[in-house]
């Protein structure tokens, strides 16, 4: 009985900034175990976004460019398509992805651009301190929606892998939690996945991660994960809504 | 050299095939569109890459991506294009990665019109993105230079590590004209290991690179922008380009006059000078770094009287001469910016006004 | 195999979220504060440790690791530096 866990050599030892109890630091490792798993650190480049992990690139020991905001994904596209035989993955918030880079992530995906989104939903802004985003619940209290999203004003929130899926053009999308150790090694498992689909050169590959914000959301790290699962599950419900072979 | 008869939108698409720029990103957009067209069907004879982006935003980063890891790679756009690419150019320009830009100018501002202009002047040379950052900048006056400046772009994207332009105007990318592609202009690319994320496996090294402008400490930010600052007071000392014209005998009033615009301040000068009115003109090639010891020498020449910018805009190149004739003399302007351009009759008339007044 | 679970009280967060996850009880939050102003976790009932790793998993800092040695006698310590 027992097992040895280790820090994977794909993320570098550096102290995150992260809030304590934020689950960017999971889901960071997670993507470095797939790295390392699948031994392809040599060939990886990153691309951070601006969110709170704009500083993605110090907690990993891959190449890695920084994105302008929402951008990831033509930047991805650019350097797959110089560069195919790189390994290519955009780590994205709800800002980045589902606001204002909403153009880039439907068109990269809809052209079924070979590299790997992961996509850290927490339906808040967090760097920013806290603002509504496309993907807050309705009634959520943020920032920018003090009374709580309206819906009426501001519509519906987003749900990215069912809007991607609709895509006529193949893809593994998935959507995943980190809200505790069962759901976290399933999400390594689909990580890992869609790091192979493109290493396969198969498909455009989106990993969305139902994740918190304790420091935004107003919370302690354990009542964090308590509302997102009973909030935010139900709305963004986990599973796989495309793969290629279907 | 052979010579083919080409328009110039698919010059400068065939330009960048030759100077080795295999890798074109783009968006259409009137009156360039052709360059897209062209690189559509030419980059998959020589295993190419083309992509045509969903608008010049994502386009814009799909160079920076690209460029990132080292590549060489080239967009073609217009004026509100560029506009949106600008925020790209910044950043591409802080991370320091080698990338051309082809502006072929139309009307504007706003939707503007689609016929050429030289309105985009501020913005190459000023910058249209934020942030201390400047764009080597280099204007065509046809179908030839246009060639030669886009196979030159790429190297010294390479020796600078940042954006370099060429601004055209929509007569160039418009007009067929004979063109050779110089062999020499063709420059291997330079190695990036030291910089590019092309893989540490590539570079055969167990450190990461990173590609990245953003450096939150004060010092390391103005630190860099001073390694940016020396890089373009080195563009200033080493990449200055103009023509003369007509500037050997004594001319009582100077035209600064750049692309297809000076072409037609060159017939007029002809016109002028076969009615015994000596008229000179000082081109500029490069328009950041801007000609200014050349355009003040030919200012302050006894015999002139008057320095003109001839433009087809309302007046943005006119600045820089101001500034380079230093208050030696006066400077105006003139021109035309909804299409239409000015006549070698309509320069001879205000010539002629400025010299009665 | 006998197993050595260590925590790296510099990049504890103090989150809690293992304090939770652990199935057996064994984890608190200390009441020293570490070098980086944080309350680390320690092992307050090492023995009933089972070397699962769920804690390891929850962790979003890395601060705990579980590391396999020969030694069956070898205790839970927190790394001191």
């Amino acid at each position: 009985m027992g097992k040895t866990f280790s820090k994977p050599e794909a993320l570098s030892d550096a102290h995150t900034h992260y809030c304590p109890g934020c689950t960017h630091g999971i889901i960071h490792r997670l993507v470095a175990e797939a790295i390392d798993e699948l031994a392809i650190k040599g060939r990886t480049v990153g691309i951070a976004p601006v969110g709170c992990a704009v500083l993605a690139y110090n907690y990993f020991t891959c190449d890695f460019q920084e994105a302008a905001h929402g951008r990831a994904p033509a930047m991805a596209t650019g350097i797959k398509r110089v560069r195919p035989d790189l390994v290519a993955f955009t780590y994205q918030g709800d800002g980045d992805l589902a606001s204002i880079g909403m153009g880039e992530i439907v068109h990269a995906a809809n052209r079924g651009e070979k590299f790997t989104t992961i996509f850290v939903n927490n339906a808040i802004y967090g760097m920013t301190g806290g603002q509504m985003a496309p993907t807050t619940m309705p009634g959520q209290r943020a920032s920018t929606a003090p009374f709580g999203r309206d819906t009426a004003q501001t519509g519906m929130p987003m749900r990215m892998c069912e809007l991607l899926s609709t895509l006529a053009t193949p893809g593994y999308v998935t959507r995943q939690a980190v809200l505790k150790p069962k759901f976290i090694n399933k999400a390594k498992k689909a990580i890992k996945k869609a790091f192979e689909y493109q290493i396969e050169n198969r498909c455009y590959s989106f990993v969305e991660v139902v994740s918190t914000c304790p420091t935004n959301w107003g919370m302690t790290p354990q009542n964090a994960l308590k509302w997102a699962e009973e909030t935010l599950l139900p709305y963004y419900p986990l599973g796989e809504f495309k793969t290629p072979e279907a | 050299m052979a010579k083919v008869l080409m328009k110039g939108n698919e010059a400068i698409g065939e330009a960048a095939v030759r100077a080795g720029c295999l890798n074109y990103f783009a968006y259409p957009i009137t009156p360039q569109s052709e360059v897209a067209e062209y690189l559509a069907k030419r980059l998959p004879e020589v295993n190419g890459t083309f992509v045509q982006g969903e608008s010049e935003v994502a386009v814009g980063y799909m160079i920076f991506g690209a460029a990132g890891c080292g590549e060489r790679v080239m967009t073609t756009s217009s004026s509100p294009g560029i506009s949106l690419m600008s925020e790209a150019i910044s950043y591409i320009a802080g991370a320091r990665c080698p990338a051309v830009f082809v502006n072929i100018m139309r009307g504007g501002p706003g939707l503007g019109g689609i016929l050429p202009s030289q309105g985009d002047y501020f913005q190459a040379t000023k910058g249209g993105g934020h942030g201390d950052y400047r764009v080597l900048v280099m204007a065509p006056d046809g179908v030839q230079e246009a060639v030669e400046m886009t196979m030159k772009a790429f190297p010294l994207a390479e020796k600078y590590r940042g954006p370099v332009m060429i601004l055209g105007d929509g007569l160039i990318g418009q007009m067929m004209e004979p063109v050779a592609f110089p062999e020499d202009l063709t420059v291997a690319p330079s190695n990036k290991d030291d910089w590019a994320t092309n893989g540490m496996d590539t570079r055969k090294s167990t450190e990461k690179n990173l590609v990245k402008s953003l450096f939150l400490d004060p010092k390391q930010l103005n630190d860099h922008n001073l390694t940016l600052k020396a890089g373009y007071q080195r563009m200033k000392e080493e990449e200055v380009m103009f023509e003369r014209y007509n500037t050997d005998g004594d001319y009582k009033v100077l035209i600064v006059s750049y692309g297809t615009m000076s072409r037609v301040c060159k017939t007029a000068i002809d016109m002028m000078k076969q009615d015994g009115l000596e008229v000179g003109l000082v081109r500029p090639k490069t328009l950041f770094p801007f000609p200014e010891k050349a355009v003040f020498d030919a200012a302050v020449k006894e015999s002139c009287q008057h320095v003109v910018s001839i433009e087809m805009s309302m007046g943005q190149m006119v600045e820089d001469v101001e500034r380079s004739v230093k208050g030696r003399r006066d400077v105006g302007w003139y021109g035309q910016c909804g299409g239409d351009i000015p006549s070698p009759e309509e320069i001879i008339s205000h010539i002629k006004s400025l010299l009665k007044s | 195999m006998a197993y050595e679970h260590v925590i790296d009280d510099e990049r504890c967060k103090g989150c809690g979220l293992c304090v939770d996850v652990c199935p057996k009880d064994v984890l608190e939050i200390s009441g020293k504060v570490s070098p980086k102003g944080y309350f680390p976790v320690f092992q307050a009932r090492p023995d009933d440790c089972i070397h699962c790793a769920l804690c390891c998993t929850m962790c979003p800092d890395v601060a705990i690791t579980i590391t396999g040695t020969a030694d069956e006698n070898k205790k839970e310590k927190i790394k001191e530096t």
